[in-house]
């Protein structure tokens, strides 16, 4: 039955391990709770929840579980009195027992959990299993209702304030991971953009003792000490990025996409184009686009096919946009290529490259969501989210 | 053994959650990570519990290019080389082992609070390669044949900016508090813990403009609160009148640190 608000968590979101689990049962077990729900709900929060973006989704799984019982009182109610000095605690021994058998067996968690559950359903016909706490048969919330265990509680301003109040208030909620966040966020995700290498230009800095050991010995003993290059990232990345237009909106979130790309110096190289609505023959070098910008082929060519390449973008335009060459006002002619072929060109180059994109997918059947739909099958299209290009940097690691 | 409560400092505010999360981590003998906004605190906390407790602190600052092994034991084999060069005996290999500030903690007659100051600068596998010895309170040095062991199990403190993501196995294994920002209630406390008895008028009109700062989007770095008093105390100093305050931004410079963030907020003020 408790054991459910484990489950109920790792369903939202929450990863709980089985270790935290039963910190928290001894966290329960030796009283650090102090009897009131608002200590119980931090006793929780702070032995479960190991990220303040994963609070926002303990809050919500809080409220779902307990909001019913917890909703108008500070103390704990005594259903859940009852479980705190009941069997379940007792309980924790089994699982103990059921941790031994899962490192003799190699059991998964998940299998160890279930025996586990079993194992409680078939000692106690009470449990059963729900996902919330209340409206399960045959429980008797009221068995220990003439206990009251006042006068532990401790002043302090929150104290006072009923847990459900305070997880209701959701005062997380910015600090989830999908919401897009700030660029010391998207900086972490770059890092992990980063394949070792011994480089050629640095000074030798670092101690090489194998190499070091080996002229000692050369050496009739006398210290000679070696010295190497250290190893450094060798990933360069072309950053493509749509500017203007419908794009505007996101100017924020882009340029803080560009500054983490650009302080993120562990690349070997960072070139940033732009480009409005869809790739043709020429690339900017400023997101204003009135520089007259290089050829694209010729950035294409300068550029080998190990760069790493990020298009940012929303993909929305209109499809003739996309299908038919562009009129160049300042040639005053037709451009050679439609830019779809630049796009094809592009993804042909670069095995790795993907397109992240701000905006999320337009509704069904709308004019702009049918290019968006043609590109998502050319490109590997994320959110640009802190998730999103997490997901995006994996992919951009491995070759395919 | 006695427990220990945690309950702030006279010049440390904590709020109840932040309490609850030290003392559990005290009860349990668990690790406690805080992360938070840089300038919240996070530091001084280390320095309130130890206090708090009366015990010593160690402090061991991570950079970026610290090892899990500079905080055990530093074997200084170059020494020992060069020393035998010139004859001097060199058998004695403990005369070359440094202790690290963890094994200073371990090492040490009384509890310490070890606080170990922004995980998150070093390596991604520095907190894995600590994980052992957090757990088990010792570690063993293979050159001398020696087990250091924690005489008495130190209070370890770990701070994080976030900046990096922190492995799960480590996370398991403590237990977490996020600083939260506080609120303005909180903050005339804290500005008062800090500066004594404040004009409550100015008092008032400094915190409306720096949740105002705060509130603008586009600052590339956010006051916190180590500023918010520097600049009170600079008002003070200053003997600025508490109307000015809202309407001219004295000191902008105190509480905004970016030349750009400064000149953002001064088109705003126009």
């Amino acid at each position: 039955m408790f054991t459910s608000f484990f489950y109920l968590l790792r369903a939202r979101g929450v990863p709980v391990s089985l270790d935290e689990w039963m910190t928290l049962m001894e966290a329960l077990k030796q009283g650090l709770h102090g009897m009131t729900l608002m200590g119980f709900y931090s006793t929780c929060r702070a032995v479960l929840v190991k990220s303040e973006a994963r609070y926002d989704d303990f809050d919500g799984a809080f409220l779902e579980f307990f909001g019913e019982i917890a909703k108008n009182t500070r103390e704990l109610p005594p259903e859940l009195l009852e479980w705190l000095n009941g069997p379940e605690l007792e309980a924790l021994d089994h699982l103990e027992q059921f941790q031994r058998l899962m490192e003799q067996n190699g059991l998964s968690m998940e299998e160890v959990l279930k025996r586990f559950e079993e194992r409680l359903k078939d000692q106690d016909a009470e449990h059963n299993g729900g996902s919330k706490w209340i409206g399960r048969d045959g429980f008797s919330p009221f068995g220990n209702n003439g206990r009251r265990l006042g006068g532990i509680r401790v002043g302090g301003q929150s104290r006072n304030r009923s847990a459900f109040l305070v997880a209701s208030e959701r005062r997380f909620r910015d600090f989830r991971q999908d919401n897009t966040l700030d660029i010391c966020q998207f900086q972490m995700a770059f890092r992990r953009l980063r394949q070792l290498s011994v480089q050629a230009e640095p000074d030798r800095t670092e101690l090489d003792v194998d190499a070091t050991i080996r002229e000692t010995g050369g050496n009739a003993g006398r210290l000679k000490v070696v010295y190497q290059r250290p190893r450094k990232n060798s990933i360069k990345v072309l950053l493509l990025m749509d500017s203007g237009g419908s794009m505007d909106y996101y100017a924020g979130l882009c340029s803080q996409l560009f500054q983490a790309a650009e302080r993120s110096n562990t690349f070997r190289d960072l070139k940033v184009y732009y480009f409005h609505n869809c790739i043709y023959e020429r690339l900017h070098l400023e997101p204003t686009l009135f520089d007259i910008g290089e050829d694209t082929e010729s950035v294409l060519s300068n550029l080998d096919s190990e760069y790493r390449v990020i298009v940012v973008g929303d993909a929305m335009m209109a499809p003739e946009e996309l299908y038919y060459p562009k009129y160049d006002w300042r040639a005053r002619r037709y451009g050679k290529q439609a830019g779809i072929e630049y796009l094809e060109q592009l993804k042909n180059r670069y095995p790795h490259i993907i397109w992240l994109n701000p905006q999320p997918k337009a509704e069904l059947h709308s004019y702009w969501a049918t290019t968006y739909d043609e590109l998502a099958k050319i490109f590997d299209m994320y959110d640009l989210t802190v998730d999103g290009l997490e997901r995006g940097i994996e992919r951009l690691l491995v070759r395919y | 053994m006695m427990k220990h409560t945690f309950r702030g400092t006279e010049t440390y505010v904590a709020s109840q959650e932040l309490q609850e999360a030290v003392n559990i981590a005290l009860a349990l003998g668990k690790p406690l990570l805080i992360k938070g906004e840089p300038g919240i605190g996070k530091t001084v906390l280390a320095q309130a519990i130890a206090e708090s407790m009366g015990r010593p602190l160690i402090t061991w600052s991570v950079k970026s290019t610290t090892k899990a092994q500079d905080g055990l034991y530093v074997y200084d084999v170059v020494q020992r080389l060069y020393d035998s060069q010139f004859g001097e005996a060199v058998d004695d290999i403990a005369k070359y082992i440094k202790l690290g500030k963890l094994g200073e903690a371990f090492q040490s007659e009384e509890q310490t609070v070890l606080l170990i100051d922004e995980v998150d600068k070093a390596d991604l596998e520095f907190p894995n390669d600590l994980l052992w010895e957090l757990d088990r309170m010792e570690f063993y040095v293979p050159e001398t044949k020696e087990t250091v062991k924690a005489k008495q199990r130190p209070v370890v403190i770990i701070t994080s900016n976030a900046e990096k993501e922190l492995p799960d196995a480590f996370l398991r294994r403590c237990i977490f508090h996020y600083i939260q920002f506080p609120d303005a209630q909180q903050m005339e406390e804290i500005i008062r813990v800090h500066l004594g008895e404040v004009d409550q008028i100015l008092l008032s009109q400094v915190i409306e403009a720096f949740y105002w700062l705060r509130s603008l989007r586009r600052l590339e770095k956010r006051p916190s609160t180590s500023e918010l008093i520097d600049w009170v105390r600079a008002l003070i100093l200053g003997g600025i009148a508490p109307e000015r305050i809202t309407s001219e931004l004295p000191f902008l410079g105190v509480v905004l640190k970016k030349e750009k963030d400064v000149r953002l907020v001064r088109e705003k003020l126009r």
